[in-house]
């Protein structure tokens, strides 16, 4: 291994409306080298692999491609210098064929005339290479597996003969076997002096396929140059975590070891991303579900409301099994979700705010089917007052307000149905600090009424403040259950990304 | 309206005043009076070009008994596109319901029983067509553009084969007199348009059905999760619009005194131009009765401004095509002031 650095980047900083995603990362990648980047949801890592590939510009601070100061000002010219970046969200033209994808942008040419045939030739090449060679250059990518998009998304990369591959979790989507394979072709590119950045929230790959290691935290290089190898599990996830707390969460109250079971969730599985999922909810009770994205906690969260179809087992609300695959059924039992994604899940953007909250009661409203539009603004007025949306004003067009008060609004409209199950995914997503711990307060208000409440967060410091008990699902299966006061936030990054091994 | 003067405390900035006062009025006030303005200059543009054979008790009655027939449909027309669909079959099933009202078979029942046979006979072929389209994009998830072009083909080729391809030649007395007459001198075929709008204001401003055909169109994911059965309602709004399609064969049936598998030609244009230039979002999510009733007043006025000068239809399409430009080009620059 050679020591030169290939690429180093000083005191980067880059700013989104609102946000300081990087604020001063270091690090440098030398030739050969397998570099890991480590960091929770939120750390900066998408970003910072953005500005490495040109996507993005830093608005402060130096990269040093071969010790020459480079500024990339779009993807290509990352391509050019040798630098080339197998995003997360594929990034592939359905449609097209395999050999178009690995060479969109740089096709080979002459005279303006695409030479397809030794395109065809040189993915061939390069899908043997990968171990794939089943995969036909002119099948349409749209067709493909997930897996072997992937694949491709990783022959456009070779195809460019970079000197700086950058991999952004490129195991979430591959079986044991192919990252195996995946790692041969990575010690294949490092012996001919190609530099690898490598992502991965699975500590285990990195251990063996890492030579050094960057931890990120909240946009800023915690440490840098570590030893893959020889550093610590605990160490690299207090590095990870190790923050001020900044979140108030309300008191628990305890829950009544007599309270009846609300929820009642058993051997649940949707054929594909997950199975065998129990959960039982208590009245009063928050359960709290930490995973890494991908590991199907939302999916869970969506079957049981019966926005997805179930392909085993059952949803029981106070004891009476609910028809699966049926948003009506689990709504009428009293069932309720605030979507992950609030704008185009949650929320009718360009309506009134009074219309949102009513759109789940209306026929409580109704006679005959004819709406009575005062009682609505009324009720509505009296909810938002409650819940302190702002601006005031139940006929405000939604689009309008903030994150936060967005949220409440999703909130008015279950808290008006006096639903009996309330299920939350992502619930302080672009939410500020001040309506966070609003929405925390209410939540635990809720449960306070008996409410059986299901929390989904990426962000396992939320989970372990607001839940009373805490399930931790990994690849499909819950791995963990248990009471939230019994389990730290290392434990559960531990489980999340290396089960009991670690 | 009067929840509003009710609460003094709620100063609302005018951001908020669109979907208070407006909303009860299916669409932005302003754009209401553009479309007023619109249809007075066109009156002026026809007084002065035609005079009295414009301004002509007589005139305005041609013009209201054109309007009346594309007019049922556009309000139902209307329905559809809040709920962010489309429906290019309308002309065809037109054809389709005036034919088969129309056949001997149809006639001779009715001639034996009461008129009304056949006006159920419309409206029970147009309310079926319309629930093929809705299942089929609703629960087959065939894009409606397409369900809708391939029943286009399908309704027009059938009116075809049933009618052999020849007018058929009412010869109901009972139907006819029925819809010939006037009430307080205005047209049967007006007093229907009217009923029909109204009714559509009601169906679509002052009911869950209309709250709901909002939600399905404004974000069809998050009226799903909301707890709203977004399919069936996709149907009813497609059945409801092919019965609108039936009751317009019926009014053209009884303005032609024939049923024919030409009737309703280029009908789904017509319509959706309505729809549009009324304020109706094409993407779906707010629409406007009101608007749409504008927008079938000024094309119709618009073509008897034309026919009365003697102008050609092809000028006619030609004016009509730059109404519909002039007329999107505004309403995305209200979209987007409305939205910013």
């Amino acid at each position: 291994m050679t020591s030169s650095a290939l690429l180093s980047v000083q005191g980067l900083v880059k700013r989104f409306p609102g946000v300081l995603a990087l604020q001063g990362v270091d690090f440098d990648v030398r030739a050969g080298e397998v570099h890991c980047l480590l960091g929770q949801n939120g750390a900066g890592k998408s970003t910072l692999i953005k500005v490495l590939s040109g996507a993005h510009r830093p608005d402060e601070g130096e990269i040093r491609w071969r010790g020459e100061v480079v500024s990339f000002g779009n993807p290509t010219a990352a391509m050019r210098s040798g630098v080339a970046a197998i995003y997360q969200e594929l990034d592939l033209v359905a449609g097209l064929s395999v050999a178009d994808n690995v060479f969109l942008g740089h096709e080979l040419s002459t005279a303006g005339f695409t030479r397809r045939s030794e395109a065809r030739r040189r993915t061939r090449e390069l899908l043997v290479r990968l171990g794939h060679p089943e995969i036909s250059p002119d099948r349409d990518v749209g067709r493909l597996s997930v897996a072997h998009q992937q694949i491709v998304s990783m022959a456009r990369a070779l195809s460019l003969d970079g000197q700086l591959l950058i991999m952004d979790e490129p195991s979430a989507v591959l079986d044991p076997d192919e990252v195996r394979v995946l790692f041969g072709i990575i010690r294949d590119l490092t012996a001919h002096g190609v530099a690898v950045v490598y992502i991965s929230h699975r500590l285990a790959e990195i251990r063996e396929i890492g030579d050094r290691v960057t931890v990120l935290k909240d946009g800023r290089t915690v440490a840098t140059g570590l030893p893959a190898r020889e550093v610590k599990t605990s160490e690299l996830i207090g590095l990870m975590t190790g923050r001020v707390l900044e979140n108030v969460y309300p008191d628990r109250t305890p829950v009544d070891p007599a309270a009846p079971e609300v929820l009642s969730v058993r051997g649940l599985a949707d054929g594909s991303r997950f199975e065998g999922v129990d959960l039982t909810v208590h009245a009063g009770e928050v359960v709290g579900l930490a995973g890494l994205v991908g590991s199907g906690r939302s999916e869970i969260l969506e079957t049981i409301y019966g926005a997805r179809k179930s392909a085993a087992g059952t949803v029981a609300v106070d004891g009476r099994t609910l028809r699966r695959g049926s948003v009506g059924a689990a709504v009428r039992a009293g069932m309720g979700l605030c979507p992950e994604e609030r704008k185009s899940q949650g929320l009718l953007l360009d309506q009134a705010v009074f219309r949102n909250i009513t759109v789940s009661s209306m026929s409580a409203f109704a006679r005959f089917g004819f709406l009575d539009d005062s009682a609505e603004r009324a009720r509505s007025r009296e909810l938002t007052e409650a819940l302190d949306v702002r601006p005031a004003g139940v006929d405000r067009v939604v689009r309008g307000l903030s994150g936060g008060n967005q949220q409440k609004v999703v909130l008015a409209r279950w808290l008006l149905r006096e639903c009996r199950v309330l299920l939350l995914d992502e619930p302080t997503r672009g939410v500020d600090v001040g309506a966070r711990s609003e929405i925390y307060e209410l939540v635990r208000d809720l449960a306070d009424r008996g409410v059986a409440v299901v929390v989904v967060s990426s962000d396992v410091e939320e989970v372990l403040g607001l839940a009373d008990r805490v399930l931790v699902v990994r690849e499909g299966r819950v791995v963990h259950d248990g009471p939230a006061d019994e389990i730290d936030e290392s434990r559960v990054l531990d489980l999340v990304m290396e089960g009991h091994a670690a | 309206m009067s929840e509003d003067t009710a609460v003094p405390a709620q100063k609302s900035p005018p951001v908020a005043k669109e979907s208070s006062v407006s909303a009860l009025l299916g669409s932005p006030a302003g754009r209401n009076t553009g479309l007023v303005v619109a249809l007075i200059l066109l009156c002026l543009g026809g007084v002065i070009t035609a005079g009295d054979r414009f301004a002509d008790v007589d005139n305005v009655l041609t013009i209201l008994r054109l309007a009346a027939v594309i007019g049922v449909v556009s309000v139902g027309m209307t329905f559809v596109i809040t709920g962010g669909g489309i429906d290019l079959s309308v002309g065809a099933i037109v054809a389709l319901s005036s034919v088969w009202a129309t056949t001997l078979a149809t006639q001779g029942i009715a001639n034996d029983s009461h008129w009304i046979v056949m006006v159920f006979t419309a409206l029970l072929v147009g309310g079926a067509c319309g629930l093929v389209n809705g299942a089929l994009i609703a629960y087959g998830r065939v894009v409606a553009f397409i369900a809708t072009l391939a029943s286009l083909a399908a309704a027009r080729g059938l009116a075809e084969i049933i009618s052999n391809r020849k007018t058929q030649i009412v010869n109901v007395p009972g139907f006819a007199a029925f819809f010939d007459a006037s009430i307080l001198g205005i047209p049967v075929l007006v007093v229907i348009f009217a009923l029909v709008a109204v009714g559509g204001w009601v169906l679509l401003n002052r009911t869950t059905f209309g709250r709901r055909t909002f939600a399905v169109g404004g974000n069809p994911e998050a009226a799903r999760l909301a707890g709203i059965d977004v399919k069936r309602h996709t149907v009813m709004l497609y059945t409801l619009l092919g019965l609108c399609c039936g009751l317009a064969a019926v009014m053209l049936i009884a303005r032609t005194t024939t049923g024919s598998s030409t009737h309703g030609g280029l009908y789904e244009l017509d319509a959706i131009a309505a729809v549009v230039i009324g304020g109706t979002l094409l993407s779906g999510g707010r629409g406007t009765i009101a608007g749409t009733v504008f927008g079938v007043l000024i094309f119709t006025t618009l073509s008897n401004v034309f026919t009365l000068n003697n102008l050609s239809i092809s000028a006619q399409a030609v004016a009509k095509g730059a109404i519909i430009v002039v007329a999107v080009l505004l309403q995305q620059r209200l979209a987007r002031r409305s939205g910013a």
